[in-house]
């Protein structure tokens, strides 16, 4: 079964989100920020297919965690996907630049994930 | 008015108050308008389509809304009711599979045959707010054909819809769908809280009205023809029309997409199925 990470400070988005990956068939594992995330990483290592990122966090933000994901070859072909409210053109670009392979803009829908992920797993 | 509002937003029992008769007349109106059959019983989306209209026009029911069409055949109302029962929601890149298949044969095999006159020309019929014209104009500056003649016609029955598309101007929530967001940091710009494509992308495309059911002898020749989710609205006589006056249009052994419920297959066999990857597209002879 293909295992996704949703990190996001917020338990309200990060059980949305897993409601919705589960209806999708991954199973979900969650991280309140970005260093208790690379935490489940390291103690998962090489299993998830799958992680969903906000941008501001406590501790680590999303773009310090694709940061260090990026720069770990264990996870280079990870598919990171940000959710998050920065919603401007530069931030947007930033993110991409760092390694994420798509970004979403809140508020969303259970439809906007799932159009999303059906495209990156087609186009990757 | 408040009284009004009130009734509208609570809803569900004014449709149901349709009377059979009305019924009937909103159905023959529409298949009159735009060949479009509305099925028995879709009671709800009589009414959650009407509603805006209803309120525009400070009408309490459907019924009122039958009475007035039926008084003045005022054509502007008229329209509105067809516009309000045709328009169909889209996004970029719908279904993602066929424009993988586009990005990865058909259009390579197209640039390959065009290579000397360097022209393509497509046509997104029932193109709705525009996005699949978009989307395949994307596709071929992804692909450095920004200095090819390329002509992508976009038509609906739909007026305000075809307006949209012209616009080129879309929502927070209609760049979050089906969008990769490379292309969106690459193609588009904010405006406010809208986000809107570059000229570059406009550049490819052109919108008008078009009723599907009209003659195509001045329309093509193209390349490629999507007419994706529309036949299933009609009947066999005029699926069986639109088909033969889109393979019309089409250069020989051009390709047809359809909605992945949609299909020629007993309706005009001269089109010859096609699968690339998980899509099916219909060649012309």
């Amino acid at each position: 079964m293909a295992k996704a990470l949703v990190v996001d400070d917020s338990k309200t988005i990060r059980n949305v989100l897993e409601r919705t990956l589960r209806e999708m068939g991954y199973e979900v594992r969650q991280a309140e920020d970005g260093r208790r995330a690379l935490e489940v990483l390291e103690s998962e290592a090489g299993e998830f297919t799958l992680a969903l990122v906000d941008w501001n966090m406590p501790v680590m933000n999303g773009l310090e965690f694709i940061q260090a994901v990026r720069s770990d070859r264990r996870w280079a072909g990870l598919p990171l996907m940000m959710v998050t409210t920065e919603t401007q053109i530069e931030q947007m670009r930033t993110a991409l630049e760092a390694g994420a392979n798509d970004y979403v803009m809140k508020p969303f829908t259970d439809d906007i994930i799932r159009d999303k992920l059906k495209l990156l797993e087609i186009w990757r | 008015m408040a009284g009004q509002t009130e009734t509208f937003t609570t809803g569900g029992g004014r449709a149901a108050d349709l009377t059979a008769e009305n019924y009937r007349f909103l159905q023959e109106h529409l298949y009159k308008a735009s060949g479009i059959i509305l099925e028995p019983d879709r009671n709800h989306l009589l009414e959650v389509r009407l509603l805006p209209l209803l309120r525009e026009q400070k009408l309490v029911s459907l019924n009122d809304l039958c009475a007035l069409l039926r008084a003045t055949r005022d054509p502007v109302v008229s329209r509105h009711v067809v516009e309000a029962m045709t328009t169909n929601e889209t996004l970029f890149f719908r279904d993602a599979h066929p424009f993988q298949a586009l990005k990865n044969e058909l259009l390579p095999a197209l640039v390959e045959l065009h290579k000397d006159t360097r022209k393509l020309s497509f046509w997104s019929a029932a193109c709705a707010t525009g996005q699949e014209a978009y989307s395949l104009s994307i596709l071929l500056l992804e692909m450095g054909l920004a200095d090819w003649n390329v002509q992508i016609l976009g038509t609906d029955l739909n007026q305000q819809v075809v307006e949209k598309a012209r616009a080129a101007r879309y929502s927070q929530l209609e760049v979050n769908r089906g969008l990769p967001a490379q292309y969106l940091v690459k193609y588009f710009t904010r405006q406010g809280q809208d986000w809107e494509l570059k000229p570059e992308v406009k550049r490819f495309t052109r919108f008008e009205t078009f009723d599907l059911r009209s003659s195509m002898a001045h329309l093509g020749p193209f390349d490629f023809v999507f007419c994706r989710n529309v036949l299933i609205y009609f009947d066999v006589p005029t699926k069986r029309q639109i088909l033969e006056g889109i393979r019309g249009t089409l250069f020989r052994g051009g390709h047809l997409l359809l909605g992945s419920a949609e299909t020629t297959i007993h309706l005009d066999n001269q089109f010859r199925p096609r699968s690339i990857g998980s899509s099916v597209f219909y060649q012309a002879p």
